[in-house]
């Protein structure tokens, strides 16, 4: 694999300042309709400059996601019996299980089912807050952590896959058997609504606010110099 | 040489990049994001690699990836008995969850390629191409098998002390797959096959 180079930029404009839109699904550069709603002339979808509604959407979705997160928790995701006594886990406890015989699976497990949605949401809310203050700082970090933020999402699945195996492979009729129970509904809800939310959130906005900003400080910077007599700026 | 002109998927930066240029790739000067990414042979690459991979995931669905025994009782698991299982438990949304993620998905990811590779190799542009490219990129984002290896591991550990638990044939399909569906999306050359597809004026 060769090392990726920089190709050239156009004096650093965005697609959007120069009139254009990038397709969402197959990356064509198109000249934007003034009047809107024009449809990709590659793929035909309905062009957009940046995602529709997306952070309330992304809001939408980690109010759901924070809520869901408390029963996932607190109800236990597996019932096991084995010769006549039922033991329930939560994520928690089958946690420190792991940990008594094997911890580095305890570790993983442990980062994937109650880190991983913990530190999306809280990311996500961060980098959703940052876009609407119109935060000016790295937006370069605050793009790569929406990167990593994206991709580790899907970790969160293993203990909903780990319940699977064990139901279906622990049934000798009374003697031994694993019953999926509601904690574990919960818990898939919030792994599909915290992916969902990261998702809907456009990091392209990371930057135009961070541009709006910086060009709010500008204006107000050349008032300034210029003398005009409008205190309010200041 | 030809060039074309890319907006930046993560920040929308527009950058001039070489088309058909084979062993090349870009990055966005502002952001970093991944812009192309040309790999030498690549429909070839990632045809051998789809071709693989559809052999393995029929075996890794068919034969049992964990057998569990229990004083002589023997009850063995595929990917489609545990959906089946959890169906039975009447938890239908976790059923459906884990059938989409890691059959359905990983499945029609491996079709697709196949459907689309197969005739661009013979220099033709496949049919429907571009509702396929479309749906390929769906079905990729919840495709999660390499997930679902280490929610095996945890199994294994889990039930180790219960009672006797044997690694079925499966299971090293599925650790195979799992590196071969990872270079198939390191060789595929996304932006190069929707090029195949016409842009109407």
């Amino acid at each position: 694999m060769s090392a990726p180079e920089s190709a050239d930029s156009i004096a650093g404009h965005t697609a959007r300042s120069l009139g254009m839109v990038s397709c969402h699904e197959c990356g064509l550069l198109v000249r934007a309709d003034p009047e809107g709603g024009l449809a990709c002339p590659r793929c035909h979808v309905r062009l957009h400059s940046r995602k529709i509604d997306s952070l309330s959407r992304c809001w939408a979705l980690l109010l759901a996601a924070a809520v869901l997160y408390v029963p996932a928790n607190v109800f236990p995701i597996m019932t096991t019996t084995y010769f006549g006594a039922a033991q329930s886990d939560t994520i928690m406890s089958g946690v420190i299980y792991l940990m008594q015989t094997e911890w580095p699976l305890a570790v993983i497990v442990f980062t994937a089912s109650v880190m991983v949605p913990l530190v999306k949401l809280f990311v996500l809310a961060y980098l959703a807050w940052s876009v609407r203050v119109g935060s000016t700082s790295n937006p370069g970090d605050r793009t790569r952590l929406f990167r990593v933020i994206d991709a580790i999402g899907r970790w969160s699945m293993v203990d909903i896959y780990v319940v699977t195996i064990l139901v279906a492979l622990v049934r000798v009729q009374a003697l031994a058997n694993v019953h999926a129970e509601i904690g574990a509904v919960f818990f898939g809800a919030v792994v599909v609504t915290t992916i969902l939310a990261a998702q809907a959130f456009d990091p392209r906005l990371i930057w135009d606010s961070a541009e709006a900003a910086q060009a709010r400080k500008e204006a107000r910077a050349s008032a300034e110099a210029g003398g005009l007599p409008n205190g309010n700026l200041a | 040489m030809s060039e074309e002109f890319v907006a930046c998927h993560d920040c929308d930066l527009v950058h001039r990049i070489p088309v058909g240029q084979e062993g090349r790739s870009g990055r966005c000067i502002r952001c970093g994001g991944v812009l192309f990414n040309e790999k030498r042979n690549s429909v070839e690459r990632t045809l051998a690699l789809a071709v693989a991979g559809a052999v393995l995931f029929v075996v890794a669905n068919v034969f049992p990836f964990l057998s569990f025994d229990m004083q002589g009782r023997v009850t063995e698991t595929t990917l489609l008995s545990g959906v089946r299982e959890l169906w039975n438990q009447d938890m239908g949304s976790i059923s459906f969850l884990v059938l989409i993620t890691a059959v359905v998905a990983p499945g029609m990811q491996l079709l697709l390629l196949l459907y689309i590779l197969v005739p661009a190799h013979l220099g033709r542009a496949p049919h429907q191409l571009s509702l396929c490219l479309r749906l390929l990129r769906r079905f990729e984002a919840w495709s999660m098998m390499e997930v679902f290896l280490i929610g095996i591991f945890v199994a294994l550990v889990k039930l180790g002390d219960l009672a006797d638990i044997v690694p079925g044939p499966a299971i090293f399909s599925f650790a195979i797959l799992i590196l071969v569906l990872a270079g198939a999306a390191a060789t595929f050359d996304r932006r190069g096959l929707w090029r195949l597809v016409p842009v109407s004026a």
